[in-house]
C-alpha cells in the first residue's frame, strides 16, 4: 500500500513539525527576559537606542514612512503607522529580550534588548 | 514548444496572478510573512502534472509579475527567497516518493516562511528575529497542508489531457 505509508510519512512530517515549532516556543518562553532597552534600526543601521523604563512617544520618519512608536509601563508598540499592510501596529506590544516588532514596507526593526544588566533599570526608580 | 503548451502555461501563469491578487485582499493576521500562500496551489499542480522546470519557471514568472504589478524591489526579495526555497524543498521531497501532495506541500509552506525570514535577517541586517520562528513553521505547517490538500484534489480532479 503506497498510499498509506506516504500517508503516514505525511502525518510525521506534519507532527514533527509542530512539535519543533513547540519545542522552540517553550525554549524562548523559559529563557526570556524583561528587557532594558529599545533598539531602532531603520535599513539595518541603528538610528536609536532608548531606555525602556521611560515612558516616551517617538515618531519615526523615514523617506519610506512613519511609524509611531510608544514605551509605556516596561513595553513597546507602534501605536500608528503610514504602511500600507499594518502588520508593525497589529504586532502589539513587546517586553522581553530579543522580541522585535517589524515593519518590512518601511524597513524598521525595533528590537527589546539587554535586559537585568541594563544600568537604565536602577536609574528609573 | 508547441501552442498548446504555451497557451496552457500562460493559463496556469494568469490563473496563479488571480490567486496571488485574491491573497493580497484576505486580512493580514498580523506577523509578517504569515501568508496561506493560495498561488503555491497552481505551482503543485504544475509540479505534479507537467515536472519540476515548468514548476520552477512558473513560480519564477509569478514572482516577477505579482512584484510588478502590487509590489517592489523589497516584496520582489521577500518572495523570491520564499518561492526558491519552497521549490529547493518540495522537487526533491515529491521526487523521494515518500510524502503525498499533503506532505510536500506542507514542507514547502514551512520552507517558504523560513525563505522569507531569511530575506529578513538579510535586509533588515538584524539576526534577532528568531521569535518568529515557531510561530512561522506553525503557520507554514497548517497552511502547506491546507493547499497540499487542495492541490491533490484538483491533481485528481482537473481532466489529464490539461
Ligand atoms: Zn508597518
Amino acid at each position: 500500500m503506497a498510499l498509506k505509508g506516504t500517508r503516514r510519512n505525511d502525518i510525521k512530517l506534519i507532527a514533527g513539525l509542530l512539535l519543533a515549532a513547540g519545542i522552540l516556543a517553550l525554549f524562548l518562553h523559559f529563557t526570556r527576559t524583561a528587557g532594558g532597552s529599545v533598539r531602532i534600526e531603520q535599513d539595518g543601521v541603528t538610528t536609536a537606542v532608548l531606555p525602556l523604563h521611560e515612558d516616551t512617544r517617538r515618531t519615526i520618519e523615514a523617506e519610506s514612512g512613519t511609524n509611531v512608536l510608544v514605551i509605556q509601563d516596561g513595553a513597546a508598540w507602534v501605536e500608528e503607522a503610514d504602511c500600507r499592510d499594518k502588520i508593525c501596529v497589529r504586532q502589539g506590544a513587546i517586553r522581553y529580550t530579543g522580541q522585535s516588532i517589524v515593519c518590512l514596507p518601511h524597513q524598521l526593526v525595533i528590537t527589546i534588548e539587554n535586559g537585568a544588566d541594563t544600568p537604565f533599570d536602577a536609574q528609573t526608580h | 514548444m508547441d501552442a498548446k503548451k504555451v497557451a496552457r502555461y500562460g493559463l496556469l501563469t494568469a490563473l496563479a496572478l488571480v490567486l496571488s491578487w485574491l491573497e493580497s485582499l484576505l486580512p493580514s493576521p498580523g506577523i509578517p510573512g504569515v501568508k496561506l500562500g493560495l498561488a503555491n496551489l497552481v505551482v503543485v499542480f504544475a509540479l505534479y502534472r507537467a515536472g519540476w522546470l515548468p514548476a520552477v519557471v512558473l513560480s519564477l514568472v509569478r514572482v516577477l509579475l505579482v512584484s510588478f504589478l502590487f509590489g517592489n524591489g523589497v516584496s520582489l526579495a521577500y518572495s523570491l527567497s520564499g518561492a526558491v526555497l519552497s521549490l529547493a524543498v518540495m522537487i526533491p521531497l515529491k521526487a523521494s516518493g515518500k510524502f503525498s501532495e499533503t506532505g510536500v506541500c506542507t514542507a514547502g509552506g514551512v520552507a517558504h516562511n523560513a525563505g522569507q525570514l531569511i530575506a529578513a535577517v538579510v535586509l533588515l541586517g538584524t539576526t534577532r528575529l528568531s521569535y518568529y520562528l515557531p510561530v512561522l513553521c506553525v503557520s507554514g505547517t497548517f497552511a502547506g497542508a491546507a493547499i497540499g490538500l487542495a492541490a491533490a484534489e484538483l491533481i485528481r480532479r482537473v481532466p489529464d489531457r490539461f
